[in-house]
């Protein structure tokens, strides 16, 4: 059991290691300087306390679509549409934001409960889709992924903006931004989103490990045979793990618009938050806890790339291709665990 | 040289665990030598290791005397040694004949000679017995022609010792003893085969010899003619086993289920029960007995509610039940032990103390508040593992851990610990050993002289014949028969579960 833990301690640290030391490669053998750009890197994620604000803000979005994926997988789904539902709920939010005059106690959390609807609403399509007309999730939720894109963008030129490309800037009264903050990560863009996002991550872990309602989410997600066998209503089940996944994908959106944002401008394509949230919620092992650690190395690589090609000269390209393979051996040695406990389930 | 195999003291340990303690099988040329023992006990993993999939970690095996390393299934192959799996594996739309042949298939300029693989498919299943069409597709055949297909594969690749893995578990009593004149014809054209089994029968009706073991250690090797049912079962076991577990006479009280004109559809749109009627009453125990596909799964879920009823009702103590959702009808006053423990009966993923409360999991003192209380839930789930013996490390265990027979007792005590009116029990022994056969019997008696009303299905006469008050034949979806178990004979309930009338049965 103690060596377990050791275990799974171990094995991220050196799968980030071993992503290093093939990123060393690629750097040596295209001629730059392999301590130089991870010096970058690091510097870039944790240098001063302007990188590590930029770090935690980066950060706050992944944990959530982190907990998003990982909510629907828990219980059986795999929702690819976390990053329409994230743009909903950032559209949902700003609109709110804009369009009330309210005390910030009220007008902020109804625009993260708008958020959170909103993300909601786009999770329970292919759930009510899926439990009544066993259509497959996948396809269904990488399809509202792109009306998620479009009608937005139609929203934002006709109804949030004057035929242009973006929203006015959120009300003060719903806005996430904090001057503590601003003050001491000289002037990042980090806002109070990150105890949501902290808060959420405790609320996943609460609603699936200790509520009945969670016994029944598990359960349906693992065998939905024995679980209709045993009285569970697997459709209404179904139905609501789609709708509560949406939902932290919903409130991931209102921290990009009620945070570091501020605002929703239309987009030429997809912001990637929702597609990284399934290799954050992978890697982090659909655990509230590792989604947490797992994010925040997602944060860091993303906040931490932007500085190697200043700093160390190293082209954005090969800095993309690093990331990945440092990303790429940590979800293998996710895989590697997960074969190793196949083969020894496979030999009792 | 007279043994073609020979497995002295093998030895197999996974982790702590020692799976094969110093065992020692000699087989014959030209005998059936049965493997018996409990599950767990050993057997699979000492066939594994004959078969190369598993290497020993001491001992010596020799084939017709000569020392080998069997490193993989491969060289079993080359050695004469084939395996007829328990699950067969067979691909569906493949003919019988492309299945036979594929990995060794017979070539000519590039392509497959079918005609020359057909031909040599047919006079393999001639001279043995095996009648099979070379043609049919294994969809559209029974599983005991799927079976004989398994058989002919190995032939076909020269086997001259045949594993047989547990094969009798899948057949009809009918394809039961084709398969012993099968196993016959073997033997006589020169083959040596080993059956692994834990049914007794079997043993004494088809085998020469047998050797025992039990928890890992080779117990006897014994001549099956100085043997008998009594001294194997104690041998396997390590003590005296019941074979017809005793009961007094039953008492019927009210009815408790009522089935009226039942109709269900099964998942292809038939009728798969077609107009049943069947009343078990309090403080009976109800056997269907049948050959697998004629209705009795969807009986079961019709009762149950997991599919629904196109028309006719089911009354339990006097109330409606038809078609309502599975929760009603489980807080109504109906146990459900499920004929696939893995698919219906547990979460495998869970612990075993959660699946103790799988149906109550919303109830107090298991929840309170939207919450679960583990205390309440965990202390249940002590009780259930004391009380119904199931042995595993702690409640805390995952049920896939658990091995098959303590897997059914965790769901027998689970079911009989809600206290239910009416008790369904789907082949609960299923795969089991015989002292978790017996331990299941006398549960559902228990239930029975507690005034419960017990319906038990089964493919195996024996049990519903030992267990049951009444016994119902069931025949494409209906009741054909309801016959006293005390002066019926196995060949008439044969007879009457393969569609023939009770007073044929009589005269032939």
């Amino acid at each position: 059991m103690k060596s377990n833990r050791l275990q799974q301690f171990l094995i991220p640290l050196l799968a980030v290691l071993l992503g290093m030391i093939a990123g060393s490669i690629v750097m040596l053998a295209s001629g730059y300087n392999p301590i130089a750009g991870f010096y970058a890197l690091v510097y870039g994620a944790f240098g001063d306390t302007y990188y590590i604000g930029e770090t935690i803000r980066q950060t706050t979005p992944y944990i959530l679509t982190g907990l998003a994926v990982a909510f629907a997988f828990r219980t059986g789904l795999f929702n690819i549409g976390v990053e329409g539902q994230l743009i909903v709920g950032w559209l949902a939010a700003v609109w709110v934001g804009v369009s009330f005059d309210l005390p910030k106690i009220i007008h902020l959390p109804l625009a993260l409960l708008a958020a959170a609807l909103a993300g909601a609403l786009w999770g329970l399509i292919p759930g009510v889709l899926k439990a009544y007309l066993k259509v497959h999730e996948v396809i269904i939720t990488i399809m509202m992924n792109y009306i998620a894109l479009h009608v937005t963008n139609a929203i934002i030129r006709s109804v949030l903006s004057d035929e242009g490309f973006k929203s006015k800037p959120v009300k003060e009264s719903a806005s996430l931004h904090s001057d503590f903050f601003d003050a001491i990560t000289h002037h990042s863009t980090m806002h109070y989103g990150i105890f949501i996002a902290v808060a959420a991550a405790f609320v996943m872990w609460f609603l699936l490990e200790r509520t009945t309602k969670g016994f029944e989410l598990r359960a349906v997600g693992f065998n939905q045979h024995a679980s209709q066998y045993a009285g569970m209503n697997v459709r209404a089940n179904i139905i609501l793990a789609m709708v509560i996944s949406g939902a932290f994908a919903g409130v991931a959106g209102a921290m990009e618009g009620l945070g570091t944002f501020g605002n929703i401008s239309t987009k030429a394509g997809f912001t990637g938050l929702g597609f990284d949230g399934i290799a954050v919620a992978l890697i982090g092992g659909n655990n509230a806890f590792g989604i947490l650690l797992s994010a925040l190395l997602f944060g860091a690589l993303k906040v931490g790339a932007l500085e190697m090609p200043s700093s160390a000269g190293v082209p954005t390209e090969l800095v993309d291709i690093i990331i990945a393979l440092i990303i790429f051996f940590v979800a293998s040695s996710y895989m590697i665990r997960w074969l190793l406990s196949r083969w020894q389930k496979g030999a009792e | 040289m007279e043994y073609v195999i020979e497995m002295l003291n093998i030895r197999k340990v996974f982790g702590t665990f020692v799976a094969n303690d110093n065992i020692t099988l000699q087989v014959k040329k030209g005998e059936i030598h049965a493997l018996l023992g409990e599950n767990g006990a050993g057997k699979s993993t000492l066939m594994n290791v004959l078969f190369g999939l598993y290497q020993p970690d001491g001992g010596e095996i020799r084939v017709k005397g000569n020392p080998v390393r069997i490193t993989d299934p491969n060289v079993a192959n080359d050695l004469g040694i084939g395996m007829v799996h328990q699950h067969f594996m067979l691909v569906d739309t493949f003919t019988v004949t492309e299945n036979i042949i594929l990995g060794s298939e017979p070539t000519r300029v590039g392509t497959i000679d079918m005609k020359r693989a057909e031909r040599e498919v047919r006079e393999l299943s001639e001279r043995y017995g095996l009648a099979v069409d070379p043609t049919a597709k294994i969809a559209d055949i029974s599983v005991g022609m799927q079976q004989r297909v398994e058989i002919l594969k190995t032939l076909y690749r020269g086997a001259d010792i045949l594993i047989f893995d547990e094969p009798t578990a899948v057949l009809t009593p009918q394809e039961i003893r084709e398969l012993m004149q099968i196993m016959r014809t073997l033997v006589r054209e020169g083959k040596s085969i080993i059956l692994i089994t834990h049914k007794l029968k079997e043993i004494m009706e088809v085998c020469d010899r047998v050797t025992v073991i039990r928890r890992g250690k080779g117990i006897a090797t014994l001549n099956v003619a100085e043997t008998n049912p009594n001294e194997l079962a104690a041998l396997m076991v390590g003590r005296e086993v019941q074979f017809t577990t005793a009961k007094k006479p039953a008492e019927p009280g009210k009815p408790v289920l009522e089935i009226k004109d039942l109709v269900v559809k099964d998942a292809r749109g038939i009728k798969a029960v077609n107009g049943l009627n069947l009343t078990v009453h309090a403080g009976e125990i109800v056997g269907i007995a049948g050959v697998d596909g004629n209705g009795q799964t969807e009986l079961i879920e019709a009762i149950t509610g997991l599919i629904k009823a196109e028309s006719g009702t089911i009354r339990l103590n006097g109330r409606d039940i038809t078609n309502l959702p599975p929760r009603k009808i489980i807080e109504a006053g109906v146990g459900h032990i499920p004929q696939d423990r893995h698919k219906h009966g547990l979460v495998l993923d869970f612990p075993i103390g959660e699946n103790m409360v799988l149906q109550t999991y919303y109830q107090p003192p298991y929840s309170k508040r939207g919450l679960l209380n583990f205390q309440a839930i965990y202390e249940k789930a002590r009780q259930l593992i004391r009380e119904f013996d199931v042995r595993t490390p702690d409640e805390y265990t995952k049920a896939r851990a658990l091995s098959g027979g303590n897997q059914q007792k965790a769901i027998i005590g689970r079911e009989v610990d809600r206290d239910p009116d009416l008790l369904i029990a789907a082949q609960p022994t299923r795969g089991l050993d015989v002292g978790a056969i017996e331990f299941i019997h006398k549960r559902l008696i228990e239930q029975r002289d507690r005034g419960k009303a017990v319906l038990l299905v089964s493919f195996e006469l024996d049990e519903v014949m030992n267990v049951s008050d009444r016994i119902a034949v069931i025949y494409e979806g209906n009741i054909v028969a309801i016959v006293d178990p005390k002066e019926t004979t196995e060949q008439e309930l044969g007879l009457l579960m393969a569609g023939s009338k009770r007073k044929e049965a009589g005269v032939s």
